[in-house]
């Protein structure tokens, strides 16, 4: 599913370059969670970015489904986004001027899937909890729901894998182990790809197997 | 908002462009005459500055059809404001007379009678002495709509403006509407050069388009409200393109295009559009009620005919003010989109 080999990523910033990887090589079979699990400034998010093709890879390769995302144009890399990869952030990162079903809907409708009926994502959003709350504006909402709500828009186009940027990194303890059981559920319910990003262990241990980013490479 | 004002800046402009001309033809519909006569070389607005000999009025009168012709003395006295020397009788028996709405006719030399909207506007009553260049005592108010908002005496303010036997305009009235082109070719050919025309000619005269200088003022007005609209708007959409740049790299981040993102924006910037040309439209209203109070003089009209051309510079100007801004957010990047707080 995910095939990364010597992956470095450099960026410019003024007269310096910054080496953010430098030469990751990782690989993800289908329906795996991988937590991925570093401290700050070890490279796991611009990994993320360059997984969810938000920024082109400097150099090496990516394989995501085959694909490799090295040579991919900004339109393909957003078409990536929008068919294959669904992203969950630390801020959850709602629309606050739609509500949360409003959210959900913009994500379909970006995918050009707004009008066809879905019944495997509408039992999805009960396992989810959010059935009630979603004619609320994320402003009305916790915490947690605002990440439900967040998990449910980067599922409604069942992508290929789901990113977690640190999912549980501004919930307190009860709503994060809310999310992680959720995160969970999807991985073992229904084989959802997962790569989970976090520096914190009891997060990580939610995965099936962890990988240890230190300086730009992981380390085991 | 600012859309909005633009809006209303263009329509009260206009308005009050059309309202000034539409008060001066109703003013003029108001002496009840059918023809009037100018002197050679005069303008078709503003009466005052250009004079003839009365003795002319005399030479009207002996024109086959017209009954009755009366010369008025035009004396202006700033701010596009004009005293009428006016016949008393030739002049109410032309006109159907004024309504006095309170006090009456003038006696004295220098009495005035004023209209009730100029006596609104500067706070004046009967008795009150009003200055207008030389000292008058007000001795009547009157419904308006008939010439001018002053009248006086038409020999004494000859003879303060050194204009003694002149007169600026002479109102004729003929026996029957039908005979009105028929005393048109006669006193053309009697009073060669003068400017002779119905009062249906005259009236379709004094309109924006047949007066240059109103034209060219009113197209830099205009252009100024575009200007200053289509500012606005594009800095309303770059600041509000700016506070969501957040929003903006979430919709990038889920997979939108350029062109979905520029899409929403445009859309954006035509509800933006319809809504401030609706407010603007609608405080065009409230701006005549206010100028009605305030400065009743300037007479200002709801012209209905500009409402497409204000609503379409609003929308041009809010979609190109969008354009710049959406093109540079539809290309902004995702990563630097979503850590902007």
């Amino acid at each position: 599913m995910i095939e990364i080999r010597d992956l470095k990523k450099i960026y410019r910033v003024g007269d310096v370059d910054v080496h953010a990887l430098r030469g990751v090589d990782l690989s993800v079979e289908r329906g795996e969670f991988v937590s991925v699990i570093g401290p700050s400034g070890s490279g796991k998010s611009t990994l993320f970015h360059i997984l969810g093709g938000l920024t082109p890879p400097t150099s090496g390769s990516v394989h995501i489904n085959g694909r490799d995302i090295l040579g991919m144009s900004e339109a393909q890399r957003t078409e990536l986004r929008k068919t294959t990869v669904g992203f969950v952030f630390q801020k959850y990162n709602l629309l606050p001027t739609l509500t949360a079903a409003g959210n959900i809907a913009i994500a379909r409708d970006i995918a050009g899937r707004s009008q066809e009926p879905d019944p495997q994502f509408d039992e999805m959003l009960k396992e989810l909890g959010i059935e009630g709350r979603l004619q609320h504006k994320p402003r009305a909402l916790s915490g947690g729901e605002q990440q439900r709500v967040a998990i449910a828009r980067a599922l409604v186009n069942h992508p290929a894998i789901l990113l977690a940027d640190e999912p549980t990194g501004n919930l307190d303890t009860e709503n994060s182990i809310a999310v992680l059981n959720l995160l969970q559920d999807l991985n073992v319910h229904h084989g959802q790809t997962i790569l989970m990003i976090t520096h914190n262990p009891d997060a990580a241990a939610y995965g099936r197997r962890s990988v240890h980013m230190r300086d730009g490479r992981i380390v085991d | 908002m600012g859309i909005g004002v633009a809006v209303t800046m263009i329509l009260t402009l206009v308005g009050v462009s059309h309202g000034m001309l539409e008060d001066v033809a109703a003013r003029s519909r108001g002496t009840g005459a059918d023809i009037m006569v100018r002197p050679p070389g005069s303008s078709i607005i503003g009466f005052s500055g250009s004079n003839m000999p009365e003795k002319v009025v005399a030479i009207v009168r002996q024109t086959p059809h017209v009954t009755l012709a009366t010369g008025s003395f035009m004396q202006s006295i700033g701010n596009l404001e004009s005293i009428a020397g006016i016949h008393p009788d030739e002049f109410n028996a032309m006109s159907g007379g004024f309504r006095y709405l309170s006090g009456g006719p003038f006696g004295a030399k220098n009495d005035v009678v004023v209209d009730e909207v100029y006596a609104r506007s500067k706070g004046v009553q009967v008795g009150d002495t009003v200055d207008l260049g030389l000292p008058w005592r007000v001795t009547g108010i009157v419904e308006p709509g008939k010439l001018s908002r002053m009248f006086a005496p038409i020999e004494y303010l000859q003879d303060q403006y050194s204009s003694l036997g002149k007169v600026s305009v002479i109102w004729v009235k003929v026996d029957d509407p039908a005979h009105i082109q028929a005393a048109i070719d006669s006193l053309t050919q009697e009073l060669t050069g003068y400017q002779i025309y119905s009062m249906d000619a005259y009236i379709s005269l004094i309109s924006v388009n047949n007066i240059p200088l109103l034209k060219r003022f009113i197209a830099v007005i205009i252009g100024l409200a575009v200007i200053v609209g289509f500012m606005f708007v594009f800095l309303s959409m770059y600041t509000a393109v700016l506070e969501r740049t957040r929003e903006i790299g979430i919709l990038k981040a889920l997979g939108a295009s350029p062109g979905y993102i520029l899409n929403i924006l445009i859309r954006e910037a035509i509800v933006l559009a319809v809504a401030g040309t609706i407010a603007g439209i609608l405080m065009t209203y409230g701006t005549r009620s206010l100028m009605g109070v305030f400065v009743p003089t300037m007479t200002t009209i709801i012209v209905y005919e500009w409402w497409p051309y204000a609503a379409m510079i609003a929308l041009v100007g809010s979609l190109v003010g969008a354009l710049y801004p959406g093109l540079k957010a539809a290309h902004q990047d995702a990563i630097e989109a979503l850590s902007y707080d």
